[in-house]
């Protein structure tokens, strides 16, 4: 009716019967609706929003829980194992030259045709990291007894075959060629394959057409591996690389495949030879997928596939406790003399503003305070949970004392009252009665507020809590890291093989706050208590 | 002596006070008890209750060594290395003063530990022993120092001690002081970091190798890392734009989420759409740099590579880089979303349903009543909320740390990396750092520039809402 002017009222005494006023009001809540779906969208854009971040990071992270292992029985020689320096139990547990000799002598006569090639040495002992035998190490020295004898280990798989494995680099495809074929040799290494069945052959000549931009192609007939070098009518040109040695002549009920890797040998961090003796282990069973467990039982590494968050783990605990002791009861004691004490002058005014503007700061000016303060001016040490934890407190100060005047001011007035009448002191009415029944609203607001604590990153980096850190701090004067820290360090690593060990820390992460959050919605669900 | 210097100080300090503390309150408690009776009068007759007087003798008792105990931990280090620095010989002395500090740290890490292994270097062997052994003379000296003087408050306390003694109110005061402490950390706070800031700002500024005023503020030239150029602009210019940017993606949806949740959804929707947000806003800034480097970066790269290769865009019209202004500016803009929607909301919902209602009563539709009515009562609101958020944005670090890159460059193409105030805070604050050069000055500088501009929107933010709030209410 606000549309329709008077003239128009005027003549039609039913002002809906208008075909333009009934034209307006369809376009009104046409525009009704768009409005709704508006908002709509904004809501669903939230949750996708949501949605993406966690799934890409949980995705990202699977496959960071697994790992892969190859197994080798190892004759503990004494020679080997035993340092020059002594047989104790450090010497022995630090031993990584002794221990990797054994462990390359294995490989090399697991593929001996490449001993005599420096090169092809180097990578074939890189399919094992360098450090990846201190757990064995360890073992040995935890029993001395076993020296001598032959035992059987797991040394983890380097990173990029790794990753090879659970199909995260390199993307390959398996073609099956046939069952038989004739293998003649013609060089050192060098065969060919004849009258292989024909099924794979359109395929290997496609991609043989195309190897500059397709990569390569890895054959294998009777457990040998080869690379393909040529491809020639019904003849391939094969060079050997790992495997079962070459038996010439006619291959009989032999499964012969093709592997087609899709990226170019130089553009990959693994060559067709690691990936040939890799897929050699794994066809002879020695390679397994196991759980990730070093990942909450190790600290920190320059190698991906040994490093663990162990170290960040308990400095964040560490870091939490200094934040707690110091933030949690200096801000619940500020929140009651704001609250119960303070009388109303400029001062409280001040501090007030001041609060409220202290909440809204961006955190990486604590750090610069912290910086200059603890470490500049009073010569605290770097790097640790101390001073960490001291920047938080100061942090998440402001928050705690707003939560904690909310949960204070939502105690009804008549209990302070009712104590005072009685004849307690201000003090005995607040300690004895307000405090007690604000409790459980501070309790809530300190846990998320630590939870704030627990993922803030920006400060920590500036009082220098990025330091390399692969022992476990024991106290908080101990150099430590934590985990959101633990996040950017290992996100900046070049290593492909880093991002799902950071996905898998932030999930750590997540979860720990998850929890933090749950606990508090939980507290504040069983307490609740409306006046 | 030296053994001293290996006991851990907080537990020797602390097991003392606390013996000191529970010491002193029974005195205090007894010595009330004892002397009522011997004035005969029951110890309910006594102005305060026996606990108080302990309290206050042990309060009086344990506040001298208290004290002392706080100078040790703040200057103690410092008074042991100033100590060692001048008995050190001269040939180590005339190095830069950064080797000598880190020479210093050295010792202090090897002299703290519980039995130092030889090194094999005699004179920073003697040098660590020497550290030790001074350490532990001034903790000795220092315990003695503060026994001494709690004795003296002890002695003087306790015969304070009797029947009409008004220990309750002095405790009471004690308490209340206590309290206010308490409070004025956080102005302590506002005034350290004030203070720091404006300190080095002052040292960069009047530094030989610093830039002028001028030259800071307004100079497009930026490389502090080589400690040559000084010129902020580029890093404003990328800070504000990754906001704008953050703020487009933010301030639309924040809204609309807002005025859905107060004014369209069922209670269910908002029930579990309103925890949606909050998980957002509990979501750490190094997970959201992580997914914005992880996935947004690659995407928006590959998009602008898709424009560049459309027929009528000339050949390298957008940059596309593997880090981008773009990327860091959309995840910050789902990260200030709560902030927006959450503040909208209040100020939404604080709007009185009487003018809804008057509204909806003249016939006008749903949304119409939200645009022409709501919304202008809730604008000052809303914009304090789009303040806080854009101020939200301006700090956040971690974000741009990881996805909007470190070149210092001033380009209106999204697609390119820029760097950001924060993100040169902590590129050049990160790892060793001596606190006198040029280049980390600067980053205090920088900080001071931050603080101040994230403090005038803070201000004028809460400023409306406080204002926008007594309008209603």
């Amino acid at each position: 009716m606000t549309d329709a002017p008077d003239s128009e009222q005027a003549s039609h005494t039913n002002a809906f019967a208008n075909p333009d006023v009934l034209k307006r009001l369809a376009k009104r809540h046409a525009a009704e609706k768009r409005f709704q779906i508006y908002g709509m969208c904004a809501i669903a854009f939230s949750v996708l929003a949501l949605c993406t971040l966690i799934f890409s990071i949980v995705s990202e992270a699977s496959s960071a829980f697994t790992r892969h292992y190859v197994t080798f029985d190892l004759t503990l020689e004494p020679d080997s194992v035993i340092p020059e320096i002594g047989d104790s139990y450090d010497d022995i547990s630090s031993n990584v030259t002794g221990f990797n000799q054994l462990v390359q002598s294995n490989l090399l006569e697991t593929f001996p045709v490449f001993a005599e090639d420096r090169n092809l040495r180097r990578e074939l002992f890189a399919i094992v990291p360098r450090l990846g035998v201190l757990p064995i190490a360890r073992q040995t020295a935890e029993r001395p007894d076993t020296i001598g004898t032959e035992r059987s280990f797991r040394v983890v798989l380097s990173d990029d075959l790794d990753l090879f494995l659970k199909g995260r680099i390199t993307p390959s495809r398996s073609v099956d060629i046939g069952q038989a074929g004739r293998l003649g040799e013609v060089g050192a290494a060098e065969y060919t394959l004849s009258d292989a069945g024909l099924d794979g052959f359109p395929v290997l000549q496609r991609v043989w057409a195309e190897r500059e931009t397709f990569g390569s192609a890895l054959i294998t007939v009777n457990g040998g591996w080869y690379r393909l070098t040529n491809v020639a009518g019904a003849v391939m040109s094969l060079e050997f690389l790992a495997g079962g040695p070459p038996r010439v002549g006619e291959q009989d009920g032999a499964d012969i495949r093709a592997i087609i890797l899709d990226v170019p040998e130089t553009d990959r961090t693994t060559s067709d030879h690691q990936i040939a003796w890799t897929l050699s282990l794994q066809e002879s069973g020695r390679i397994e997928r196991r759980l990730n467990t070093s990942l909450i039982r190790h600290s920190d590494s320059t190698y991906p596939e040994l490093a663990g968050a162990a170290a960040a783990i308990v400095g964040s605990i560490l870091t939490m406790i200094v934040t707690a002791i110091f933030a949690i009861p200096v801000g619940i004691f500020a929140a009651v003399y704001l609250e119960e004490f303070a009388p109303t002058n400029r001062l409280t005014g001040l501090i007030e503003v001041n609060i409220n503007n202290l909440a809204a700061v961006p955190s990486i000016v604590f750090g610069l305070l912290g910086a200059s303060v603890f470490l500049d001016v009073f010569g605290l040490p770097r790097s640790v949970p101390f001073v960490g934890g001291l920047v938080l407190g100061l942090l998440i100060l402001p928050t705690v004392i707003i939560a904690s005047r909310a949960a204070l001011r939502s105690v009804p007035p008549s209990i302070r009252t009712a104590a005072l009448g009685l004849g307690a002191s201000q003090t005995q009415t607040v300690f004895h009665h307000v405090l007690p029944l604000a409790a459980p609203g501070i309790l809530t607001g300190s846990i998320i507020a630590m939870a704030r604590a627990l993922g803030e990153t920006a400060p920590l980096l500036l009082i220098g809590m990025v330091a390399f850190v692969n022992e476990v701090p024991t106290g908080p004067n101990d150099e430590a890291t934590v985990l959101p820290v633990l996040i950017f360090k290992w996100f900046s690593g070049a290593e492909r093989a880093w991002e799902p060990m950071t996905s898998a820390v932030v999930i750590i992460l997540l979860v720990l706050l998850m929890a933090m959050s749950l606990t508090a919605v939980l507290l504040r669900r069983h307490f609740e208590r409306r006046w | 002596m030296e053994t001293l210097g290996q006991i851990r100080l907080d537990w020797l300090f602390f097991a003392v006070f606390a013996a000191t503390g529970f010491g002193a309150f029974f005195m205090g408690r007894t010595r009330l008890v004892y002397a009522s009776a011997q004035a005969g009068a029951s110890p309910i007759g006594t102005h305060s209750q026996p606990n108080f007087h302990g309290y206050f003798v042990a309060m009086v008792t344990l506040l001298p060594p208290v004290i002392v105990f706080l100078g040790l931990a703040l200057f103690g280090d410092a008074y042991v290395r100033s100590q060692l620095q001048s008995q050190l010989p001269e040939y180590i002395l005339q190095l830069p003063p950064i080797e000598v500090g880190q020479y210093l740290d050295r010792l202090n890490d090897h002299s703290t530990m519980r039995s130092p292994p030889e090194t094999g270097n005699a004179l920073f062997d003697a040098a660590s022993d020497r550290m030790a052994q001074l350490r532990g003379e001034l903790r000795f000296l220092t315990l003695l120092l503060a026994l001494t003087l709690a004795a003296a408050a002890y002695s003087w306390s306790v015969r304070k001690v009797g029947p009409n003694f008004r220990a309750r109110r002095y405790v009471e005061d004690g308490i209340r002081f206590g309290l206010f402490l308490c409070a004025a950390i956080a102005v302590l706070t506002t005034a350290g970091i004030v203070l720091s800031l404006v300190v080095d700002t002052f040292l960069f500024l009047t530094a030989e190798d610093g830039p002028t005023v001028w030259g800071f503020l307004f100079g497009t030239e930026w490389n502090a890392q080589t400690g040559e150029d000084f010129g902020a602009v580029p890093l404003f210019f990328g800070t504000f734009l990754i906001a704008l940017l953050a703020l487009f993606v933010a301030a639309p949806i924040g809204l609309f989420s807002a005025i859905y949740l107060s004014e369209y959804a069922s209670p269910a929707l908002r029930g579990w759409a309103k925890p949606v947000l909050e998980l957002l806003a509990g979501i750490p800034t190094v997970v959201y740099g992580f997914f914005a480097a992880l996935v947004i970066a690659p995407a928006v790269r590959s998009g602008a590579q898709w424009i560049n290769g459309l027929p009528f865009v000339p050949d390298g019209f957008l940059a596309a880089q593997p880090q981008s202004a773009l990327a860091a500016g959309l995840v910050m803009g789902i990260m200030i979303i709560p902030f927006v929607s959450s503040l909208s909301d209040d100020v939404i919902n604080a709007v009185p349903q009487s003018l809804r209602d008057g509204a909806l009563a003249m016939g006008a539709t749903r949304s119409e009543t939200i645009r022409q009515v709501v919304l202008p009562a809730a604008l000052p609101g809303v914009i304090a909320s789009l303040l806080l958020a854009v101020s939200r944005a301006i700090g956040e670090t971690m974000i741009v740390v990881m996805a909007a890159g470190q070149r210092a460059q001033i380009t209106l193409d999204p697609t390119s990396d820029l760097t950001t105030i924060t993100a040169q805070i902590v590129a050049l604050l990160t790892g060793d750092t001596e606190f006198d050069s040029a280049k980390t000055l600067s980053a205090f500088a920088l900080g001071f520039v931050l603080f101040l501009v994230t403090l005038v929107f803070n201000l004028i933010a809460l400023n409306v809402v406080n204002r926008y709030q007594e309008k209603y209410d």
